[in-house]
């Protein structure tokens, strides 16, 4: 945690109704650093990428990124300052060709389409659709469809890469590939949040894991810490296990 | 495909010379409503919102050349007058649509709210006209957007239509048109990849609007009259949306197909059925076409014809 603070969430709350979405939630993110946001199901991950990508307001707390409050910005502003998603249902442009899909990203910092044609397939080729390219979004597998999502939020050249889990239904051979991709890209200095419940994957790749359930911040620290936590076990498996469990 | 339109254009612009007087006048209506239809391409066939209100903009610009004109100033700068002041008007509802988040139905009914509120004003308010409308009166000078030969208003009908397809094509190549056949698809995406959504959709209602303002002018001085409800009323708007939607929404010549299909077809069996008192049975006709289109080719024509032609 020595590198300059990127993102900096602090006290960030979200109600939905009578659901506690998000509570009190405060973490960081550094320059390069991979950080694994993990947890049971509902327990708010997406919500926190959703405030964090400015596609909700939160009730309260801040989220600053590279130092500027990104409170009132609209999602592509806040895209435009260097903060990238993903979705975990992936949205491509169905009828648009694979290479279009990835275009609309390179437009954002190069207005010239030619130019941004060139960036667009270039990350095709570093994600390994560059057979695709042509083709239109919809024909692609759901591996692809994920390597495509990722190639998008690359293409608008990003600080920080939120991604909502790349990995989720894949075999392990294309899992691996995604892994090996996403260190690729951090080794060029590009920061990543990622939700991930493909545990292999988070462990082999997060520096620090932050630990969420029911909308609250049980843990955070080293993967091989973080595992070995009652706190965490207790949140995956259910206190009565953890009760039965011997000492 | 070059040689193929360049053909087209030569066929087009020597055209006049054989035709029937009859002929012209259904071919200056197939080129204005391609015209019109192409402004709405751009909003509601690129971006995908699909405005049913068109009507109006064409209304506000016909209104203001003709009146414009009673105060002695002529239509050829009282156009885009009210080309500008539909682009205000579609600014607004863009504005207030876009703003608001109103996606598909409820942009649908915005969009006839306005050109109702629209009719409804003219009808009401005598100082434009009221119920009876305005009517122009014809003095045949050229410089006041007035002929004697009805091939004068083929050529200006054909170049409003190359006019809004120049736009078409030069939208559609540059980022600002890349970016609305995504928004087309996902606004969603698109905001999460940095694209202004607002922005790029309020951009095409104003370059629409104002299109289809110019050609408000056309109609006014074309038939030297202007009535509420036929310039203003749904059964225009609805004119406009159909020739795209049959010939293919969001592609360049979608329109201009649709409008050679559809025209014809409406002016015959208008007259056809008319001279046996079925008024209206040109929207049967309409009808059964654009059921068709939906189940067969729910891309519309061209589209549809461009797979037949590269198979081999």
């Amino acid at each position: 945690m020595t590198a300059p603070v990127l993102l900096d969430v602090s006290g960030l709350s979200k109600r939905f109704g009578g659901l506690q979405a998000v509570k009190d939630l405060s973490f960081t993110v550094g320059e390069g650093e991979i950080v694994a946001l993990i947890g049971p199901n509902g327990a708010g991950k997406t919500t926190a990428f959703a405030l964090a990508s400015g596609f909700l307001t939160a009730d309260a707390g801040t989220v600053r990124f590279a130092g500027r409050d990104l409170r009132g910005l609209a999602p592509h502003q806040v895209n435009a300052l260097g903060l990238a998603r993903t979705f975990q249902i992936m949205r491509p442009f169905p009828r648009l060709t694979v290479v279009r899909n990835v275009m609309i990203a390179t437009l954002g910092r190069h207005a010239d389409p030619r130019e941004a044609e060139r960036r667009a397939r270039a990350v095709l080729e570093e994600l390994g659709l560059a057979a695709k390219a042509d083709l239109p979004a919809a024909g692609l597998t759901l591996a692809e469809r994920k390597r495509l999502e990722l190639a998008r939020a690359l293409g608008t050249e990003p600080r920080l890469l939120l991604l909502d889990e790349v990995m989720s239904g894949l075999t392990e051979a294309e899992t691996e590939r995604i892994v090996e991709l996403v260190r690729a890209i951090n080794r060029r200095g590009i920061a990543i949040l990622l939700i991930e419940h493909v545990m292999r994957a988070v462990m082999s790749l997060a520096q620090r894991i932050v630990v969420l359930n029911y909308g609250e911040k049980i843990a955070e620290g080293r993967p091989e810490t973080v595992a070995g936590d009652p706190r965490v076990i207790e949140a995956y498996l259910g206190d009565e296990e953890v009760a039965r469990a011997p000492a | 495909m070059k040689w193929a339109m360049a053909v087209a254009l030569a066929v087009l612009l020597a055209l006049p010379a054989v035709l029937s007087g009859y002929a012209v006048t259904i071919f200056v209506l197939i080129f204005f409503y391609a015209f019109l239809s192409q402004a709405w391409n751009i909003v509601g066939g690129y971006a995908g919102q699909l405005s049913a209100g068109h009507a109006a903009f064409v209304g506000v610009g016909g209104y203001t050349a003709a009146l414009l004109f009673e105060r002695g100033i002529t239509p050829w700068i009282g156009m885009f007058v009210g080309g500008a002041l539909a682009a205000v008007l579609g600014a607004i509802v863009g504005y207030l649509g876009f703003r608001f988040g109103l996606r598909g139905f409820y942009f649908v009914l915005l969009t006839v709210a306005f050109a109702e509120i629209c009719r409804i004003l003219a009808t009401n308010v005598d100082a434009v006209g009221g119920a009876v409308g305005l009517y122009i009166t014809f003095t045949g000078d050229p410089r006041q957007f007035q002929f004697q030969d009805q091939r004068a208003y083929y050529y200006i009908a054909l170049a409003l239509m190359l006019l809004a397809t120049g736009v078409a094509a030069l939208i559609e190549r540059r980022r600002f048109g890349i970016y609305l056949t995504a928004i087309r698809e996902d606004e969603t995406a698109c905001e999460a990849l940095g694209v202004d959504v607002f922005r790029y959709k309020l951009l095409a209602m104003v370059v629409s609007s104002f299109l289809a303002g110019l050609g408000g002018t056309f109609y006014a001085f074309q038939n030297f009259s202007l009535q509420p409800g036929a310039v203003f009323g749904i059964p225009l708007s609805v004119e406009i949306v159909i020739r795209p939607i049959i010939g293919g929404a969001g592609t360049l010549l979608g329109p201009i197909l649709g409008s050679f299909i559809l025209t014809p077809l409406g002016e015959v069996s208008r007259s056809y059925f008319g001279q046996s008192g079925l008024h209206g049975a040109h929207l049967i006709v309409y009808g059964v076409l654009l059921i068709s289109v939906v189940l067969f080719m729910p891309q519309g024509a061209y589209p549809f014809l461009r797979r037949l032609l590269k198979r081999p």
